[in-house]
This record gives C-alpha cells, structure tokens and sequence, in this order.
C-alpha cells in the first residue's frame, strides 16, 4: 500500500490534501484524507456511495469547510478559503448537475459571472473569439451563439470544461462525467481528458464504471467508510481487487449464476411503433431475463415506454400471458401484471419529498385499504418485510426516498413491484448510479425474479452488464431492432456493438 | 431505557415540529394576553352568582334589596338571572329596575325610605352613577352597595373574544382546506375570493327567488347547495384548465377570478341582496347551545377533521400528495393523476361556496364585494401553516393553526388600539416572518 503512494511527480504537487477531516453531527464523512495530484496526472477517485467522496470534493471545492488537515494547490494553503477564491486559485469542479442557464447562449454561460468589460460594456467580439478559441481546443463544434438549452448534454459538459479552462484552470475535478453520455460521447470526452492531460493539468476523475476508470486513469485513488485506503497505479490493481477494496470484502462472482429454464411466452410484442419507434416485435418467456442494448438514442427507453403505455403507441399490441392490454395506460398495464423501472429514478419514479414508505405504497394502496381507508399498520408490516428481504437502509420509515442512496431508491422501487406481484418486470438502467456492493444486490434481486417465473427485461448501457445478466439479447439502433444475441455467454462485447452501430447485422 | 427515552423525545419533537406553528400561535396567544391583562368586570351569570352568595353571607332574608341595571339586554338578563337567583334564596323583600338613572334615583329614594337592612346590588358599570345619588340621601338612609369585585385578567382570554376570533376566521379557514389541497398539489387557486362573492351573491339572490322573507328551511338549503354547486363547478372547470390543456393554475384561476367577480356583479346587478328570512343567518349567527360557539366555526373544525383523515388515512389523499410532489412518477405508478387534480380543484371551489354560504348567513345578505382578497389570506394561512408551494408536502392541521395565527394577530392588535394601516404591515411582516421562521427550522443540516 505504502508503494502505491509514491509516484513520480509527487514531489512537487498540484492538489494535496493532508490529514483532511470533516464530520457531520453523528457522521465521520471524511476520516482524515490525504491525496495528492500532480500535473499532468489523471487521479481516479472511486469508491460505494457514501464513502465520502462527493464531501471530500467540496472540502476541495470550499464548498465545505474541513475540521483539521489543508488543502493545497501549487503549494499554497486554500483550506477553508471560499469557492470564489479557491477557483481563482485554479480548481474547477464540473458536478453532475451541471451550472448552466440554459435560456443563454454558449457564449454568455461562459463568460457569465466574468464578463471581460470596458466601463461595464460587454466585449462581445473580444468574447466570441476567445469563445470559438476554447471550443476548438476541446474540439467542440458548436456556435457560440446558439443557446445552451439546444445542446445535448455531452456539448454541455464540455461547455463546462472550457468554461473551466477560460479560468485558467490547474485542477480539474470532474465528478461522474460519464454517467448520462453514450459510448461515443464518453470516447470523445476522454480524447479531451488525455489533451487536458498532456497540457500539464491534474484531473481528478471520479466513476462507478470500471472499466473507465482502468482506461483513463495514471492512478487510483479508493475510498471507503470516509478513508482515503491509498492511491495505487492503474496498471497494479485488476477489475477485481479494484471491486473488493472498495466494498471491503471478498467478491463473489460480478454477475451471480442463474439456473432458470424460461417457460411460456409472458410478455408478446407485436409491431409495437410510435415516438420514434418502428414497428418493434418480440417476446418473452416466464423465468427469461431479456436483454435490451444500444447506443443512447437508440429508441430503447422510448420502446419499453410504448409497452408500458407511459406513452401511447400509434400501432402494434402488447399482450401479458395472452392477453391484449390496453394501450397508453401505465393503469392498464399496472392492472395486467406489467412493471416498469424508470431510468430517471428521481425524475419519473419516486416522489421524492415524500417518505421511503409512501412511495412503496404508491401503486400499491389497494392492497390494504377499504372503500378508500387505509389500513396503515398493515402497510407499515408489509412495507417492514419487504426491507428486510431487499436489505433496504432506512433511517426509519419516515426517512424522505429523495435521501436514500441510488441502491436503496432502486430497491424501494422493485419492492412496490414486488408487492403488486407484476409478472413482467422493465428495469431501465437499473443500475446507473449505483455502487458497486448494490449493483451485486440488484442482480441478486434481478435472478430472483426470473426464479419466481417472471419475465425481466433490462435496458442496460453497460454491455458486460447485458452480456453477463441476460439470457438473451435485442439489440436496438435508430428505433428499430437491428438483432439478437442468443448466446451471451459466448457473445463479446464487440459483437454487441457490431449490431448497435453498422448497418449489416451479422449477430445472432 | 435512556436510548428509549431519547427516542421517544425525538420521535415527539419530529411530530411537533411538523406542526412548529403551534409554537408561534401559542406565544402569540401569551403575547396579546400579557397586553390586553387588565381590570375585567363580571357580567351576566357569573355577576349575579357572585352577588347572590355575597348577599346571603351577609344580610338576612327579610332585608330590602334592590337590584339596578341599565335597560340593555346584556343587563336585563343579568338581572333577570340575579332575581330568581335572590327568589330561591328566599329573599323576601327584592326590588328590581332595569332603567336609567332618572329611574335609579326614583328607586334608591324608595328603598332609603324602607325600613330595616337596605342593601343595593348593581353591576361594576353602575357604581358611579349610584354613589353619585347615594352621596344625596341623608346618612343613616344610604344602602350598603354591593358590586360583583373586579379581577385581572387578560381581555384577549375571555370566552367571548376568543369565541370571536374563532367566528371572525371562520370562513377564511373553511375556504383554506381546499386552498391547502390545491397547493400540495403544486397548484395555486386565486379565484376564492371571488367565488365565494359569487356564491353569497347566488345564494341570496335563489332565496329571494324562493320567496325572499318567506322562503322555508328547505329553500334555504337548496339555494345553499345550488351556491356551492355553482362554485365547484367553476373550481372544475379551472381544474379542467389545468389538467386538459396544462394551463399553469396560477393562469387558468386568476381568469377564473375575473369571471367569478363579474358573474357576482351581474347577477347582483351591482348591489347587495337583503331578501332573506331571519332563519337565513342561522349558520353564521347562531350558536349551540352548549359551548356557544357559532355553528360557522364547528362546522370548520367538522371540515378539517375531514380533511386531516382525508389526507393522512386515505389512499385519495395520498394521490394528492403523490400527484403533488412528482405528477409524472404518480402517472407510471398508476394513479389518475387527471381526476386526482380534477377532484382537488373542485373540492376547492365547492368549499369557497361554502365560504360565500357562510358569509351570506353572517351579514344576512349577498353582494358581490365579498370575499374581496380572501384569497391572500388564505393563501397566507396555508403557507403559515407550513406547506410548501412547491407541492408535495404540506399539513391540513398546520392550516388551521396559520388561519389562527392570522387571526389571532387581527384581533390583538384591534384590542391593543392598532391603527389599521399598521395592522397590515405588521401582518405582513409576520407572515414573512413565520415563514422565514419554518424554513430555518426544516433546512435539512448539511
């Protein structure tokens, strides 16, 4: 461990925290930190959620204040400095949620807040040139006139980044970058972070996805329970090492078997279309787990939608153990034993102000109310139960779902499912977001369905993921299904890609 | 055992900070009390028990008693009340006057001739004027007066103040349980003020249509209920506004507002309709006759113990909240996030009628300047009782407790002499205040 600390340049560092501590009433978030990133280094921050590191970033950030240790860049002390000035001093963070106001156009959102002026003139030409000369850096094309709200969400972020750069600056801290950006997307940010590199910048990455992380990193940095374990080159630890650090145990298999023989045809598909999505035919069986991947945009979500009735298709039937179900009704599908988890956990599925126990019982109310009344001790006892077998944290039943961890928002959502016995279940990106130890749960959760004869389908980004959950394939481009893997254990994830991007389909 | 203690105080503060306006209203409450403390005379029954049981410690049955009190009806009764009070007590020789005070000299020179113990009783009010003629009479012929003793005691915590405040709030509480739905719903609904306008106005305007001074009982609930419908109607169709074309409700209601108050002016032809029979004023004016508070404000706590089981024990009100706090993950887990919005925006027009109902019973009329900014103080009550206008989350009990506040503030400054300009600044600014206040208190420690 003490080996994997040293690095070359580390002599004379960009960032360095020292001995950093930051508690909350009745928490330890960060357990003394100490963490160096040197110019020209690109540093991996991983960890579960709740290891401390989104805190550990805004002590960086000035966000927070820290309790002891310092925080310094180019060998002067910012600690406790206010994010103004801790900017100047050269970090720049780029959040998740990204800082833009979207009515404005490229050019005012990056210069917003430090407009250059003449006696409080805008230098509008002066702008533009500086604008389009950050732009082509990163290699964006994108005018500098058009408003941000046009932009998808990959320009945006590099918006950030060259607003960051315009600042002049040193320590790039990008938290998550990837989470909501397709293959080729992720691709073309990381050619900008190898640049950033070479240029001499520290860039401080933080990812749930692996494989990232093993692509782009010099070193890795792993946190857990608030404490930096230590930093270690890429290249020493493996996928596997990476996992058991960050969850503090031995791993068992990243993808849990399953030994299910799929029965009759449950959910049938016929020449479901609309929203961008043609014609669409497929089933699938009790105790199958379908997989569902392609390229973002590819119509994946937009098709599940369809079959669910989120959104009301323009021709085609979706059936549930033979019968038709009424189309463009979540209700009727509910009512027919169909389930869908939403990509956009926080946006489309849980009401987030309301309690962890509320939500489980949304959909579900049913159950244990008459002519209206509920009956809430029986919810309470049923909502109990389904904690305890999903291995839900609560800090009590009351705890708001908009404070559970992504994992535990997950759960919440399969336990109302399960609760309403639905036969068919959608999972979309079920495990975006999620750390590592509860991503394993939510296989685990995922293998108990198809045991108890259900019908799973995944939409998933994550091709190891599809290739090792799934029993079988589709895989979708420009709306429609361009094939089928029938075999995913003998598939490659290059194989997966072949279909998801060029015209011939040489798959199944 | 400690680790349950500690628990259970936290489990009880979390519940109590869920209503953390009680806490303000109660200090009000002290506040005005410690103002308004002053030299309270008894009246009425307690004066005259008083007196009775002070006149019989001291003076036996044969003695000439006179009891004087002004001809009013508050001291009328009071002297009705002591009289048979002083008859069962076997007292035999018992004048009473109930006049002014020409008739109380003509009476004490009377019982100044009387032979044997003379004893005058009269009310604190009284005692001026009768030492006045009793410094006239000589000596040996004055009466011993004996007044009911003054107490100190705050003027805002008499019964009938407090019964007023409940009465005065009355309406702006029953139109703020639909107000408080509409806004966990995310949803805003400007046009109370002017439905209840329109309700008081159809409501008087049906019963003089069904025969004005005559119009029966059963006339009466009809042109109530047909006031109500009409209201709930226009709340349905605000609603429709929403939920059909996704107006924003602050729009689709601030129309509703205009065409309410018009539609009040035109049936009312711009002036007040009085046409109504005197049981018309039955649910404004009239109490019960155990407690004595107006049937307006039981019918108020009727309605938010309807809504609190509404809310907290039923699967329609948590669709409210659902709907309210994320319409679109209500839609995917099957909840008629359209009727539910629907039903809400109705609710609220019918209970601004029954507002409209009400204040046409109390002032025995409708005319369309009713209800004239009602909705900001009920809007203003919902969000003093701590719920948020950004949906979702909100108490119908809290509601009433800002209805109290609000109200409990008006009638204190009206006892502590306000001017009422400054009445509205400082309403204003406690309504900024109580808010500010909330927030701190519920911003999740980070």
């Amino acid at each position: 461990m003490a080996a994997g600390n040293v690095s070359p340049s580390s002599a004379n560092p960009l960032l360095r925290l020292q001995g950093v501590r930051k508690t909350f009433p009745g928490v330890v978030a960060v357990a003394g930190a100490d963490l160096r990133v040197a110019a020209g280094e690109v540093l991996a921050l991983v960890g579960e959620n709740g290891a401390g590191k989104s805190t550990l970033i805004k002590v960086i950030a000035g966000a927070l204040r820290p309790d002891a240790g310092t925080v310094q860049i180019a060998g002067r002390d910012v600690t406790g400095l206010a994010p103004a000035h801790v900017a100047r001093a050269g970090v720049a963070v780029i959040y998740q949620e990204l800082s833009q106001v979207p009515g404005l156009t490229v050019r005012d959102n990056l210069f917003l807040g430090r407009e250059p002026s003449l006696l409080g003139l805008l230098d509008r030409a002066g702008e533009q040139r500086r604008a389009r000369d950050v732009l082509a850096r990163l290699g964006c094309d994108v005018d500098v006139e058009t408003p941000v709200a046009r932009l998808d969400l990959a320009r945006r972020q590099l918006l950030e980044i060259a607003r960051a750069l315009l600042a002049d600056a040193r320590v790039l801290i990008l938290d998550e970058p990837t989470a909501a950006l397709t293959p080729r997307e992720t691709e073309r940010l990381f050619a900008v972070v190898d640049e950033l590199r070479r240029r001499g910048l520290g860039l401080v990455f933080i990812s749930h996805r692996l494989d990232e992380v093993a692509r782009l990193a010099d070193r890795i940095a792993v946190m857990r329970d608030g404490e930096v374990l230590g930093a270690w080159p890429a290249a020493a630890l493996d996928r596997r090492r990476l996992i058991e650090l960050m969850v503090g145990r031995p791993l068992d298999q990243e993808f849990p078997p399953r030994d299910v023989a799929p029965g009759a045809p449950l959910l049938e598909v016929d020449g479901l279309a609309g929203g961008g999505v043609g014609a669409a035919s497929f089933a699938v069986r009790a105790g199958e787990v379908l997989g569902l991947a392609g390229l973002a945009g590819a119509g994946r979500t937009e098709l599940m939608r369809l079959v669910f009735g989120a959104d009301r298709p323009a021709a085609g039937t979706v059936k549930v153990a033979g019968r038709i179900v009424a189309p463009g009704s979540p209700r009727a599908a509910i009512a027919a034993g169909l389930a869908l988890l939403t990509e956009d956990r926080k946006g489309q599925g849980l009401v987030l102000c309301r309690s962890a126990r509320e939500n489980f019982a949304l959909g579900n109310l049913d159950r244990w109310s008459r002519g209206g009344w509920l009956d809430l001790p029986r919810e309470t006892a049923v909502f109990a139960r389904h904690v305890a077998r999903l291995g839900i944290k609560l800090a009590g039943d009351e705890q708001r779902a908009g404070h559970l961890s992504g994992g535990n928002q997950q759960k919440l959502l399969v336990a109302r499912w399960l609760e309403r016995d639905a036969r068919v279940v959608v999972m979309d990106e079920p495990t975006r977001g999620i750390d590592v130890g509860a991503k394993h749960d939510i296989y685990e959760l995922i293998n108990d369905l198809a045991r108890a004869g259900k019908a799973v389908v995944v939409i998933s980004s994550e091709l190891s993921e599809v290739l090792g959950m799934c029993d079988r394939i589709l895989v979708m481009r420009e709306g429609r299904i361009t094939g089928a893997i029938t075999e995913p254990a003998a598939a490659s994830q290059a194989d997966v890609m072949a279909l998801a991007v060029c015209e011939a389909s040489h798959g199944s | 055992m400690a680790r349950d203690a500690v628990s259970m105080t936290r489990g009880l503060s979390r519940r109590l900070s869920g209503y953390g306006m009680l806490g303000v209203l109660l200090l009000l409450c002290a506040l005005f009390s410690a103002l308004t403390l002053r030299d309270q005379h008894p009246t009425g029954a307690a004066a005259a028990r008083e007196l009775a049981r002070a006149l019989a410690a001291r003076a036996d049955t044969a003695a000439s008693v006179l009891a004087l009190a002004r001809d009013n009806a508050e001291e009328r009764a009071f002297l009705a009340d002591l009289t048979t009070r002083l008859r069962d007590a076997r007292f035999t020789r018992v004048r009473s006057v109930a006049a002014g005070p020409p008739e109380f000299r003509a009476a004490c020179e009377e019982l100044a001739a009387a032979d044997g113990p003379r004893y005058l009783l009269t009310l604190q009010t009284n005692l001026p004027a009768v030492r006045a003629i009793q410094s006239g009479l000589p000596e040996h012929t004055r009466p011993v007066i004996l007044s009911p003793a003054p107490y100190r005691w705050p003027t805002f915590l008499l019964v009938d103040n407090l019964r007023n405040v409940a009465n005065q709030i009355a309406v702006i509480a029953i139109v703020a349980v639909g107000m408080t739905l509409v806004i966990i719903t995310a949803g805003i609904d400007l046009s109370v003020g002017s439905l209840i306008a329109l309700s008081a106005v159809v409501c008087a305007w049906l019963v003089q249509a069904f025969g004005g001074q005559a119009a029966g009982p059963g006339a009466l609930l009809a042109a109530a209920t047909g006031a109500m419908l009409l209201s709930g109607l226009a709340g349905l169709f605000s609603g429709a506004m929403v939920v059909r074309f996704r107006l924003p409700p602050f729009i689709a209601t601030l129309a509703m507002m205009q065409v309410a108050s018009g539609a009040a002016y035109i049936i009312s032809k711009g002036r007040p309709i009085y046409d109504a029979p005197a049981a018309f004023t039955a649910l404004g004016r009239g109490v019960d006759p155990l407690l004595g508070l107006p049937w307006a404000v039981w019918l108020m706590l009727l309605l938010y113990g309807l809504a609190h089981g509404l809310m907290s024990r039923t699967a329609l009100g948590r669709y409210v909240y659902a709907v309210g706090g994320n319409r679109e993950a209500a839609r995917l887990a099957g909840v008629r996030t359209g009727a539910v919005l629907l039903f809400v925006y109705a609710l609220c027009g019918v209970l601004a009628g029954l507002g409209g109902v009400v204040t046409a019973s109390q002032l025995k009329s409708g005319a369309p300047t009713y209800g004239l900014m009602y909705e900001l103080y009920v809007i203003a009550a919902v969000v003093v009782g701590g719920t948020s206008l950004a949906g979702g989350e909100g108490r119908v009990l809290g509601t009433l407790i800002g209805a109290f506040i609000i109200a409990v503030i008006q009638n204190g400054m009206n006892l502590t002499n306000v001017e009422s300009y400054t009445q509205k600044v400082v309403l204003g600014l406690v309504i900024l205040g109580a808010v500010l206040l909330d927030r701190l208190r519920s911003r999740p420690a980070s």
